[in-house]
């Protein structure tokens, strides 16, 4: 007797001439997934609603004026789809720079090799050109914000506010490029509404949300995911039975995540599973 | 303060306990266990199983009772929280299950969080409930407390403290009296519905505001809400279960799902928040003194006699003990020897000091656990366990009977090793020879034994990312939902119908009174858990240590200001703490934790007041009274 959601039609679209069938309501990314494209992605979360901040995803739709954000633009039947065109890459290139010239992305996972792929040059704009740089915030023991790292993605706020956590502890703070991720009052994180549950964390795509222990070794030079094992496994607080994965390194738990696509959690945890193992 | 691992087995030579090898520390424990059969009898013997613990290791620990010592007295914390769930949903419904998924609080009209305080407790259970209010689900918050999860609600109904019954019957009378019952389920699927229907009679709005505290006008609401709702999730914890009368409480609210039809359907359902990992795990696995793995009753002569053709033995055909009726044994000198793996009862047992006196009458107290608690420092042979989510692989299932892989991602400190070796080890010195390779190979054995989790390969649960049971075959997977079978056309179908249950309000044990005046509850908080054992290892900066909350009215009567240390005595114990000020608590009602019981002992206040049917103690209502430490003048 479960009701069945109305049924989705499959629609077919042609990304680079390929031509590939998605489920109505799917994205561009979804089909460029599908047709085996690799798009660049940040502000982008397997676990959130499409924000269309950083615009690094940018593709090509026949007949249309401007570039399409692939991770929000939804897929139409019949759509032509260019994701490698010289307007696209030159846009994810530019995008690139002024990113990378203003923030500090030695911690995103594939910054390099885009900056690579795309030719991005941040260096063009200048040694003056203006940067977020600024010393981390570390106000509490379980973990830390190097706004100097900070993208202004939003996922973090959504994470925090009404997508997941529900605690409202930061927003978006001033204007332009002085736009900020803020606490209350721009309060330590202390004397907020935070509860210290680490979404913001788990979904934070360049490391200027960390846990004080990969901050800590990261400092020290200790830091290695080589050398790190990830098992997943349940939490052993209470009943609600929360995935947990365990990132161990040297028989030390050192980070914890959750599985993305896990129905009891879909990637959040609580104060307890994300930070209560210091006792093994 | 923080507990560090064990990291070898440890013995008691000359009253105190050294450091020993495994060898000597297992010879010594087995050697207590068959001497005390030997004298007295199996029945001699319990064991307190780990809800914390694997589904395999629980499986083990109640074969080991039942194979290796004889008896059926086992049993673990779950008698602490939950046991009256259990035992009221498996009295109506035959299975002791929450009957609903975490997806179904999404795709909900109403929801009544009853005795919940979910938004601290069971944080994760609570992003379903927010995602659920956002979709526009109306939610309902019955807690004497304004707690987080009230914070959401629609309305909070502030009842007082062990009014439970008086409200759901109210809300009762009124569906009723408006029309509003679902009658074609009620002839169809339940019994018992004139009798019940008679006996709510009395409780009118007024009369139930006059006793609950609670205004006619939301109790009307609340009522009207909940019947007239397309589907409706009634959850509650431990609000309703930590009372004397907790069996009562649970079956007056599956009264309200059986008079709405709420129940056996998508989106509407019953489901009690578990309040530990495997404490579901537990009572499944068989580790409870009156079922045998798979939820199946030990009276039922073909059961058993599956099992005793398994295993190659007899089983007792009678229930054994439970928790509180082994501590009570134990002050009789009926039960001599105790394995008890992974439970702190000194700290976690209401009436603390009366716990310890009765442990330390025991002959021979075996304690295998991550650390060194104050439970295991009376212990005669402590051996040091590998921690089970991280250090072991197996199963837990979680509040909505989803069973899920545990995987071992670290090494355990030192000698510290794993519960079914350890078992192992002591089943071949008493005589059995038994060999695991592996938790896989437990899990099978189970399976083989227990329909509802039958078609759960290891493989499958890792495919699937849990199972929920009952899960009869390897080839499909069941609704997410229990008990459909209620609203079957065919009567054959739709089996045995569900019982109303015909309740009688009976207020908390530990009564008011001029020299205590104050109605003292307890309850967890976000960043602690239990008694603190664990959650002590990390540096939350929410942590403020124990404190007696008051709210702002009672403190300023009693000229108390915040943070000041006050002494809190009750009938049983007195402790001193200092004072949080929680305009979220009503004038008469104070609050505290048991996370920090080595600074503040609350459970020294608590009583020890249990429910007759599933043995749980009224941690929620002690009668205390608030006093300065220093004279005025």
């Amino acid at each position: 007797m479960i009701p069945l959601q109305p049924p989705r039609r499959l629609i077919d679209v042609e990304i680079d001439g390929e031509a590939v069938r998605v489920p109505e309501g799917a994205t561009l990314l979804d089909a460029c997934a599908t047709a085996g494209k690799d798009i660049p992605t940040l502000c982008h979360g397997d676990t959130l609603t499409p924000k269309n901040a950083c615009r690094v995803c940018v593709v090509e739709v026949e007949g249309a004026r401007t570039l399409a954000p692939a991770c929000s633009r939804k897929a139409e039947a019949g759509m032509k789809v260019a994701t490698g065109t010289e307007r696209a890459r030159h846009s994810r290139k530019v995008v690139l720079e002024l990113l990378a010239s203003s923030t500090d992305l030695s911690t995103t996972p594939r910054a390099k090799e885009w900056m690579a792929e795309y030719g991005a040059d941040p260096a063009r704009f200048g040694e003056d050109a203006a940067t977020v740089e600024q010393p981390p915030k570390v106000d509490n023991d379980l973990y830390v914000r190097d706004y100097g790292k900070c993208i202004l993605c939003y996922k973090c706020v959504d994470a925090c506010g009404e997508q997941w956590q529900n605690s409202f502890a930061i927003s978006v703070a001033g204007r332009g490029f002085d736009a900020t991720i803020s606490t209350e009052w721009d309060a330590a994180l202390t004397d907020s509404a935070c509860v210290y549950c680490g979404n913001c964390v788990e979904v934070c795509p360049t490391g200027a949300l960390s846990f004080k222990t990969e901050f800590d070794m990261r400092a020290e030079g200790t830091w290695d995911e080589d050398r790190q094992s990830e098992t997943t496994t349940i939490c052993s607080y209470c009943g609600v039975g929360c995935n947990l994965t365990l990132h161990v390194q040297d028989n030390k738990i050192v980070k914890v995540t959750s599985p993305h696509d896990n129905p009891v959690t879909h990637g959040n945890l609580c104060v307890k599973g994300r930070f209560g193992y210091g006792y093994v | 303060m923080s507990y560090d691992r064990l990291t070898h087995p440890l013995v008691r030579e000359d009253g105190v306990l050294r450091e020993a090898t495994w060898d000597e520390a297992l010879d010594r424990a087995a050697e207590g266990f068959r001497r005390a059969v030997e004298r007295h009898g199996p029945d001699t013997f319990a064991m307190l199983s780990c809800a914390r613990s694997t589904n395999e290791m629980n499986y083990i620990g109640q074969k080991f009772t039942r194979v290796v010592m004889g008896t059926n007295n086992v049993d673990s914390c779950n008698r602490t929280c939950h046991a009256p769930s259990v035992a009221g949903l498996s009295a109506v419904f035959g299975s002791g299950g929450g009957t609903s998924s975490y997806q179904e609080v999404e795709d909900t009209d109403v929801i009544v969080m009853w005795g919940s305080a979910a938004r601290n407790a069971h944080p994760i259970f609570f992003h379903h409930v927010l995602k659920g209010i956002h979709k526009g689900a109306r939610m309902f918050a019955v807690d004497p407390r304004r707690t987080g999860t009230a914070q959401w609600a629609d309305r909070w109904l502030g009842l007082n403290v062990g009014t439970d019954i008086p409200l759901a019957h109210a809300v009762a009378r009124e569906i009723i009296h408006a029309g509003l019952h679902n009658k074609a389920f009620i002839e169809r699927a339940t019994a018992g519905f004139e009798e019940f229907a008679a006996s709510v009679e009395p409780w009118t709005l007024t009369a139930a505001e006059q006793v609950t505290g609670v205004p006619a006008e939301a109790i009307k609401e609340l009522a009207h809400a909940y019947a007239r709702a397309d589907r409706a999730q009634l959850c509650w914890t431990l609000g309703i279960t930590e009372h004397h009368n907790a069996t009562d409480n649970v079956r007056a609210l599956i009264n309200l799902s059986l008079l709405t039809g709420h129940v056996g359907r998508y989106g509407s359902g019953l489901s009690p928040l578990r309040g530990q990992n495997n404490v579901q795990g537990g009572g499944d696995m068989g580790a409870i003194p009156n079922r045998l793995p798979g939820f199946q009753d030990i009276l039922d002569p073909t059961v058993r006699r599956r099992f005793e053709s398994a295993w190659n033995i007899g089983i007792q055909p009678k229930y054994g003990l439970n928790l509180t009726q082994m501590l009570e044994a134990m002050a009789e000198g009926e039960v001599t020897t105790c394995y008890l793996i992974g439970e702190n009862p000194v700290q976690s047992e209401a009436d603390s000091l009366a716990c310890v006196k009765r442990l330390s009458m025991l002959d021979h107290l075996v304690v295998q656990d991550i650390f060194l608690t104050k439970t295991a420092q009376m212990a005669d042979v402590v051996l040091p366990a590998s921690a089970a989510w991280c250090e072991s692989d197996g199963t837990f299932t979680n509040s909505e009977r989803r069973v899920q892989r545990v995987r071992k991602a670290l090494d355990p400190p030192g000698e510290a090793r794993d519960d079914i070796w350890i078992m192992c080890e002591l089943a071949r010195r008493l005589g059995h020879d038994w060999h695991y390779d592996g938790a896989e190979e437990v899990w099978n054995e189970l399976r083989a034994l227990s329909p509802a989790h039958a078609g759960m390969t290891y493989q499958r649960l890792a495919d699937l990312q849990g199972i929920q049971w009952p899960c009869p075959s390897e080839d499909s997977v069941e609704p997410p939902y229990l008990h459909g079978r209620l609203w079957e056309s065919d009567p054959v179908k739709r089996g045995t119908p569900a019982p109303f249950a015909v309740l009688r309000h009976s207020p908390p044990v530990d009564l008011l009174d001029e020299e205590y005046p104050l109605r003292l509850t307890t309850g967890r908080r976000l960043d602690s858990y239990n008694t603190g054992v664990q959650s002590s290892g990390f540096a939350s900066p929410l942590r403020r240590g124990e404190t007696i909350e008051l709210c702002p009215e009672d403190a300023s009567r009693l000229g108390l200001a915040a943070g000041e240390e006050v002494r809190i005595t009750s009938r049983r114990g007195s402790v001193v703490a200092p004072v949080f000020i929680d305009p979220a608590l009503r004038p008469g009602l104070v609050f505290m934790t048991m996370h920090f019981p080595d600074e503040v002992d609350t459970n020294a206040l608590t009583i020890e007041a249990t429910c007759p049917i599933a043995g749980t103690a009224e941690f929620k209502a002690a009668a205390v009274r608030v006093e300065k430490l220093v004279a005025v003048g």
